[in-house]
């Protein structure tokens, strides 16, 4: 259900300890703190591995997430603005990330863009409460979904490269 | 010159029927909205749209159904499902209705019930609105149009169910109609601290099977109680093809689903025949699972625990008379000269699963929640970074450095 290589990218991102979601006024700002340690060692890691694929940040509330994500595909690197809300029931369920400017372009979206993700996520995030956080959304989520719709995009000509987002 | 007048002058007067004629059409239209009922009548005239209804009281089926309109349903998604529940529920005379909705209606939602093609960009509770409205007029409508998972929606979303009943009381019913799980959790989150019931609905990504799962808070299972129920649909997830796709619908399942929403939203308000607590539906095999769901005395949910610790208090003060649910009349045998008792024969291993109760064939969870062990084989523990989270580190800082990558 899970290859090899992306367990070994989720063992070395942080777990989380605290199950508060963003009503949880006191301790949603633990878990915030939990997931930034957490998203920042995540980065870093994928620096190291010269396998660098997105930047996020956060309002001030972190109840709102924003950011790019990009893909390499045949050399050429496509890049998305991605974006997600943390619901009221998390982290009981995972935030759904979103890539809007794909909204509509791919089945495998729901409306406003939110990605559809595997059978297995959901299950994966289920039994790892409170432990998962953004970053395990991200390597879990939006990591394999990229992987396998961009190049299928890319070949039906649904996502043409754009010079621009092409220089880091 | 006269030639342009006399043009001019005929499409004016073509025009001026024109106008008259869709006048007229509009007025006609306009006849047509029947004027607010004050009171059910159950006289049968082709005129009274109640007559059908309240010909129930007449057969016994139903003691009060002018009560109906006493009672105000809140529905949480008004797409395939949602959308039909809501119709039902107008035809039938609730009260009042509360539609919850953030989505618009799309050509890709015809192959379901409810919403036509010109209604296309329209939000789906506004649209839904003008239809139900037209239909009933007796009805009460409140429509909410955006997400009740988010953090700046939510309280008013619980302040409507709380208080958004007839005079102000809260709502009677509260039915999930949506179609993720983080919704229905929200939904579920929000009835366990308010304490109010609800029933859940779902149709499964493959058209083929749905459900509908009575959540009485603290009585029945919750939606975070154990991982969701699935019909067994019998198609091997293998032989299931998912290449391009996220969900399928057919508006048969969805308005089978609809029904059993609706049907036992009727029975529970009106108090006739019984609810059931899990009533499942399999298309490929026609087979309809049904069973009792307790809640999970583990439950994730604090308000759940809360919920059944208040029912377990409840049921000691105030003993169930009689275990036997049916309301048949018991034979009452005045004398027993012969000392016949009943003897139960039932194995020991039978009756293990009326306290815990076994799912009912066809039923599986959508998942197994793994011991503690498996997961830790999943993903590691990594003490070093637990350490790195006890640095005292403002949140500020983090999320500046976050942003500074």
């Amino acid at each position: 259900m899970v290859d090899e290589a992306t367990k070994r990218t989720l063992a070395a991102i942080p777990l989380l300890k605290t199950r508060a979601g963003p009503r949880d006024k006191d301790q949603w700002v633990g878990r915030l703190k939990e997931e930034l340690v957490s998203l920042i060692k995540y980065v870093e890691n994928n620096k190291k591995q010269d396998n660098d694929w997105f930047r996020l940040e956060s309002n001030k509330e972190g109840t709102r997430w924003f950011g790019k994500c990009w893909y390499v595909h045949n050399l050429l690197k496509y890049e998305f603005d991605v974006e997600f809300d943390i619901p009221v029931t998390y982290p009981g369920t995972a935030p759904e990330i979103a890539l809007p400017e794909l909204d509509g372009k791919t089945a495998k979206m729901y409306r406003g863009g939110k990605i559809c993700l595997t059978d297995h996520f959901k299950p994966l995030w289920a039994r790892n409460v409170p432990k998962f956080g953004i970053a395990h959304a991200m390597a879990l989520g939006l990591g394999p979904w990229l992987a396998v719709e961009i190049p299928d995009l890319v070949e039906k000509g649904i996502i043409v490269h754009k010079e621009k987002t092409s220089s880091e | 010159m006269a030639n342009q007048t006399a043009s001019l002058i005929e499409e004016n007067q073509q025009l001026k029927a024109k106008i008259q004629e869709l006048e007229d059409a509009l007025a006609k239209k306009s006849a047509q909205h029947r004027v607010k009922i004050t009171t059910m009548s159950s006289e049968v005239v082709d005129s009274n749209p109640y007559s059908r209804l309240m010909a129930l009281k007449r057969m016994g089926i139903v003691k009060n159904y002018e009560d109906i309109r006493h009672y105000t349903v809140a529905i949480v998604g008004v797409g395939g499902v949602g959308s039909v529940t809501a119709e039902m529920l107008t035809r039938c005379g609730i009260g009042k209705l509360i539609l919850f909705d953030y989505d618009k209606v799309e050509l890709a939602n015809m192959n379901r019930l409810f919403f036509r093609p010109d209604q296309s960009g329209m939000s789906k509770v506004e649209a839904s609105e003008a239809t139900l409205r037209d239909i009933n007029p007796d009805v009460e409508f409140e429509t909410h149009n955006y997400n009740i998972t988010k953090v700046d929606k939510y309280d008013h979303f619980v302040g409507r169910i709380k208080s958004g009943g007839l005079q102000g009381k809260p709502v009677d019913l509260v039915l999930s109609c949506v179609d993720n799980f983080e919704a229905r959790m929200a939904i579920n989150m929000a009835c366990n601290e308010i304490n109010q019931m609800w029933i859940e609905s779902g149709v499964s990504e493959n058209a083929v099977s749905g459900h509908i799962q009575v959540v009485i808070p603290g009585q029945t299972s919750c939606f975070a109680c154990a991982p969701p129920l699935v019909v067994a649909d019998n198609i091997d997830e293998k032989t299931l093809k998912r290449e391009g796709v996220c969900a399928a619908s057919l508006p048969t399942t969805m308005g089978i689903v609809a029904g059993f929403l609706v049907q036992n939203t009727l029975k529970h308000l009106l108090q006739f025949g019984s609810v059931t607590h899990y009533l499942g539906y399999n298309a490929m095999k026609d087979y309809f699972p049904t069973m009792a769901l307790k809640p999970n005395p583990h439950c994730d949910d604090s308000f759940c625990l809360i919920r059944q610790e208040e029912y377990q208090q409840y049921l000691a003060e105030n003993p169930p008379e009689a275990e036997s649910e049916d309301p048949t009349e018991d034979v009452v045998h005045e004398s027993n000269e012969w000392g016949i008792t009943l003897v139960d024969e039932t194995p020991e291993s039978e009756k293990k699963e009326e306290l815990d109760p076994d799912l009912a064939k066809g039923l599986a969870r959508a998942y197994d929640m793994p011991s503690v062990e498996q997961v830790r084989i999943l993903v590691k523990d990594s003490t070093e970074s637990q350490q790195e989270t006890e640095e005292p580190v403002s949140l500020e800082e983090l999320q500046s450095r976050l942003k500074g990558l």
